[in-house]
């Protein structure tokens, strides 16, 4: 048993792509051994800024053999009348690179039995460059010197060691050798490798911690150390403290944690401004006292040892400073306009070329989110606070604070909206009409908050669809299907039944130009391929995800959905496949005559018609929609009985003409009420 | 940190020496306004097409936008790159950066310098890159770019382009609060220089500027840029390419331009930084790529089926 190592040395790969690219390479490398037959017993993944490497343990010597056996003509057809091999068994034989003579007569058939011998490991190994090294997927490509081929970040050297020996391959000029590449200042570029059992520890000797885990395990306790030390909170654990920990841990090769301080002055400073200076530009961690407030020290991790740490610990306060003082300039300097400053210059700024201004934009978000009031019947002061959010919520946009940090767009404008005056409901509604602001981010909490997240995001929508601004394929650069996921989730965390065709519609024919060429039944259809899409999610089978999503009937997206997961929670019922075998019968027949005639109980003939009759008449959809999706199926579930008696008693198709309609106006009053629970019809009956 | 501080010329002149060094020759600031040393035609025109080149300079760099009527400890309306372009790329370009640092005394087993990913873009001039910018202890202090595009054109030699910003070096260097007391060189500040001009280039640029003239001048060096890249004359062409372009950012200063508009200019700087390459590379093309000695290169671009095969009846 030997073992095999492959490092791939590069110049230093973008921070976010270096954990996936490592898996990807354990994934091809798996697929390698396979197609080879190439045992191994373990397969271990390691990476730096600088590499991509594969250990592979106990490889066997060579490939399993392979022995198949493949069957050929029947006996009679192989041979001719003399017994001399036909055509057919020749060109069998010839296929498998075999002769007739190697034939067996088995069964009535003649059969081919191939073996592959195994291959040297060494042989299989040496194609890894070829078959898993240049074929690594990235999401950036660069080219370098005067080469075509595309890889993440130039490709500057190359180990594949079997043990103690070379195993040949090139990618471009880069041949493979034992020669790695230590830390960049602490060790050299000429590090041997002496056998591939000794990676990690030749690694470490040369200041590279080369096993991505173990690196973070210890910028993690190095970080701990340190604010344990000075009683100081720090905390890991949070998503932003992760992503941090884990951009950091992929840009150092031998991590040192250290700390530094700035002058308390700053702390006036709104904190997340000081926090977005340190975490994002600065890549720092920031500390909190035991109770949670910001303390004027943060934590960063340098690619080095402890050596001439304090010029370090210097240069980085120094860069903070410098940030610091901008943003307190800029806080300062913001408060000296005013809200109406700001919005004189919203005016200007364009929400996109083909659609107009944000001033414009802001101007129909009011107008829909007033509507959205009104339908949800908010009381008058909600109504106020929403109305004057409305009238400036991006006013943020054009102080100098998210002029510099952008990614602080709302978390300003609430700051300052409190500090200039604004009620808190409208302080809090600016920031919330950016939520969510991911797939599975937090949603707009407060009541005018929500509506206005709604109202922007619908706007956005129908405005880039009426400029043709569609998103295509994964290709969505305006986070479309972003927003109307933040509709949908936001519309169903406040219980909020808002049939949607009906708003839309008024508010394209009040908005004029910009939404005139929206074409609201792809609008529609994109907003209910998010509620299909989570419903999938949360692993309702397809079928009634289908059904349930289907555009007919109501277009209150939580209803649909809500529809959708009663469907689901039924679909094991014992009478499940009755159920929805009668509603499909009633709804197959009605779309053959529609009608929308009154139903004469005069020219019912048996008693099973008058039964349905009654049954259906007293169910009101709307009122039962309101209640919720079980309301519904528990009303249409008891039509079962009395449409199974009908259709044993009764002949839809009659020769007069007045009962044969009088029946299908009936099948179609039942259909208009089967719609209210989807498309029943994409339902698989097992 | 060394004991005698470099002054901004001994900084100069070190990293001139290191670089002519390694190959590279030293070119003088291009004599037209620009707004970054990647303009010059010793970087833009020359990354196109297959032939050799290693250059670098120093580059006076003009952002009217940045100005901050000299109050400001480090925005500049006028800013100093040290630009070096190596192409085709060396395997070793980052060692040979990191050998400029130590020249300049900058030793980094005594500070932390890492490469962190900066895709570079300059969408007026259709150029894109790939790259980073180097972080010495937590401050940004180089840009380096691996060219990917230029005037919208796929490169088929790739330069490596490493732009220092002089000012910060200096300022990291010299340990001083403000650009302004930086030391250029025999006690002279850089304030004892710069500091009217940049507080008179800032009043021009945000309050003075005469917008109908700058329009115009637009418009003006467009139709001559255009009329002489129809001739063929590349260089003459590029300078108005130039002149628009340090135009329009006057404009954009002045803030009149509403962004609709601003695409529209942008759009019309790119329309022609896409025709100057074009034309750059025939003209080298029917030069014979001079520069270009490695006899397979020669048959891959110029040979029977190259790339810049003369056409028949050409």
């Amino acid at each position: 048993m030997s073992t095999f190592l492959l490092e791939i040395g590069l110049e230093e790969m973008p921070a976010h792509l270096v954990t996936s690219s490592e898996a990807q390479l354990i994934e091809r490398a798996t697929t390698f051994l396979a197609e080879h037959r190439l045992s191994v017993s373990e397969i271990k993944p390691f990476s730096t800024p600088r590499r991509l490497a594969v250990q592979l343990i106990d490889v066997a010597l060579e490939s399993e053999a392979l022995s198949e056996e493949k069957r050929g003509p029947a006996i009679n057809r192989a041979k001719d009348d003399h017994g001399a091999w036909s055509k057919a068994a020749q060109g069998f034989a010839r296929g498998q690179g075999a002769t007739p003579e190697d034939f067996e007569e088995r069964e009535g058939y003649v059969w081919l039995t191939k073996h592959t011998p195994g291959e040297a490991a060494a042989t299989i190994l040496s194609k890894i460059g070829d078959e898993v090294v240049s074929q690594m997927k990235f999401t950036t490509y660069m080219k370098w010197a005067n080469n075509s081929f595309l890889y993440v970040r130039p490709i500057r050297w190359l180990v594949a060691l079997l043990d103690e020996t070379i195993v040949d391959f090139s990618i471009l000029e880069v041949s493979t050798g034992r020669f790695t590449r230590g830390h960049r200042f602490l060790s050299h570029e000429h590090v041997e490798i002496t056998h591939a059992d000794r990676y990690v520890d030749t690694l470490k000797a040369a200041h590279v911690l080369v096993d991505a885990d173990v690196r973070k395990s210890e910028i993690r306790a190095q970080l701990e150390a340190i604010a344990t030390k000075n009683h100081w909170l720090l905390q890991l654990d949070a998503d932003a403290a992760q992503d941090l920990l884990e951009e950091v841990n992929n840009i150092v090769e031998w991590p040192t944690a250290f700390s530094g301080s700035f002058d308390e002055k700053y702390l006036d400073v709104p904190d997340e401004v000081l926090m977005t200076s340190m975490r994002e530009h600065q890549r720092f961690f920031y500390v909190t006292d035991q109770s949670g407030i910001l303390l004027p020290y943060f934590l960063s991790v340098r690619n080095g040892n402890t050596e001439n740490l304090s010029n370090v610990i210097a240069g980085n306060e120094k860069v903070l400073v410098a940030r610091l003082e901008d943003a307190e300039f800029f806080y300062h300097e913001d408060q000296q306009k005013t809200i109406a400053d700001s919005m004189l210059k919203v005016r200007k700024l364009v929400f996109h070329e083909k659609i107009g201004t944000v001033y414009e934009h802001m101007q129909r978000v009011g107008k829909l989110a007033a509507a959205l009031a009104i339908k949800l019947n908010f009381d008058d002061s909600k109504k106020a606070d929403l109305s004057r959010a409305a009238e400036i919520y991006k006013f943020d946009l054009m102080t100098g604070m998210v002029g510099e940090f952008d990614e602080l767009q709302g978390v300003m404008g609430e700051h300052y909206a409190k500090l200039f005056g604004e009620t808190p409901a409208v302080a809090v509604a600016i920031k919330e009409h950016y939520m969510p602001t991911s797939a599975h981010g937090e949603v707009a909490t407060t009541d005018v908050g929500a509506v206005l997240a709604i109202a922007d995001k619908l706007d956005t929508i129908v405005t880039f669809f009426s400029a043709n601004l569609m998103p295509t394929g994964s290709n969505d650069p305006y986070g479309l299907r972003r927003a109307a996921t933040g509709i949908v989730r936001t519309l169903e965390n406040k219980q909020w039944h808002v049939a949607l065709t009906p708003l839309l519609n008024s508010f394209v024919a009040n908005s004029g130009e910009a939404t005139q060429d929206a074409d609201l039944t792809a609008v529609l259809s994109f907003i209910f391929d998010r509620v299909r899409k989570m419903a999938l999610d949360n692993g309702v089978r397809q079928d009634l995800v289908s059904a349930g999503t289907a555009p007919v009937g109501s277009t209150d997206v939580v209803y649909i959905a809500d529809r959708t997961q009663t469907l689901a929670k039924h679909a094991d019922d014992v009478n499940f496949r009755e159920v929805i075998e009668s509603l499909t019968r009633v709804s197959r027949l009605a779309v053959k005559q529609v009608s929308q005639d009154t139903i004469d109980e005069t020219l019912f003939e048996n008693e099973a018609e008058r039964e349905l009759f009654v049954a259906s008449k007293s169910i009101d959809l709307l009122d039962l929609e309101d209640q919720g999706g079980e309301a519904v199926y528990r009303s249409l579930a008891a039509l079962q009985m009395p449409i199974a008696k009908y259709f044993d008693e009764t002949m839809v198709n009659v020769d007069n003409q007045e009962i044969k309609n009088n029946r299908y106006a009936q099948l179609n009053l039942i259909h208009r009420l089967i719609v209210g629970l989807g498309d029943l019809a994409h339902i698989v009956i097992k | 940190m060394t004991e005698h501080k470099l002054s901004l010329q001994d900084i100069i002149l070190t990293l001139q020496q290191y670089w002519a060094k390694q190959g590279a020759n030293l070119m003088q600031a291009y004599d037209n306004e620009v707004g970054a040393g990647t303009q010059s035609p010793y970087t833009f025109l020359r990354a196109n097409g297959p032939e050799p080149w290693n250059a670098a300079y120093v580059q006076p760099s003009r952002r009217p936008a940045d100005g901050r009527y000299g109050d400001n400890p480090n925005r500049l309306f006028q800013h100093h790159q040290f630009q070096v372009v190596m192409k085709p790329s060396p395997a070793n370009i980052q060692e040979l950066y990191l050998g400029s640092l130590e020249a300049l005394g900058i030793k980094p087993l005594e500070h932390d310098i890492r490469f962190v990913e900066d895709n570079w873009e300059n969408p007026s001039m259709g150029a894109a890159g790939i790259g980073w910018e180097v972080w010495l202890d937590g401050m940004e202090v180089t840009q380096f770019t691996y060219f990917q595009q230029v005037g919208g054109i796929e490169v088929d030699s790739v330069t490596a382009e490493v732009t220092y910003g002089l000012e910060r070096l200096a300022s990291y260097i010299q340990d001083v609060p403000t650009v302004y007391d930086l030391e250029w060189g025999n006690g002279v500040l850089y304030g004892d220089i710069f500091k009217e001009p940049e507080y008179e280039h800032s009043k021009y640029a945000f309050e003075e500027s005469n917008q109908a003239v700058l329009l115009r001048h637009f418009d003006e060096f467009e139709a001559e840029a255009t009329h002489l890249l129809e001739l063929g004359l590349v260089h003459p062409a590029y300078d108005y390419i130039l002149k628009s372009s340090h135009t329009f950012n006057l404009l954009d200063a002045r803030g009149t331009v509403s962004v609709t508009e601003r695409a529209g200019y942008l759009h019309r700087i790119r329309t022609m930084a896409r025709r100057v390459s074009k034309v750059f590379i025939q003209a080298r093309a029917d030069l014979g790529f001079p520069l270009l000695k490695d006899i397979e290169l020669r048959d891959k671009y110029l040979g029977e089926n190259g790339k810049y095969a003369k056409q028949e009846g050409k």
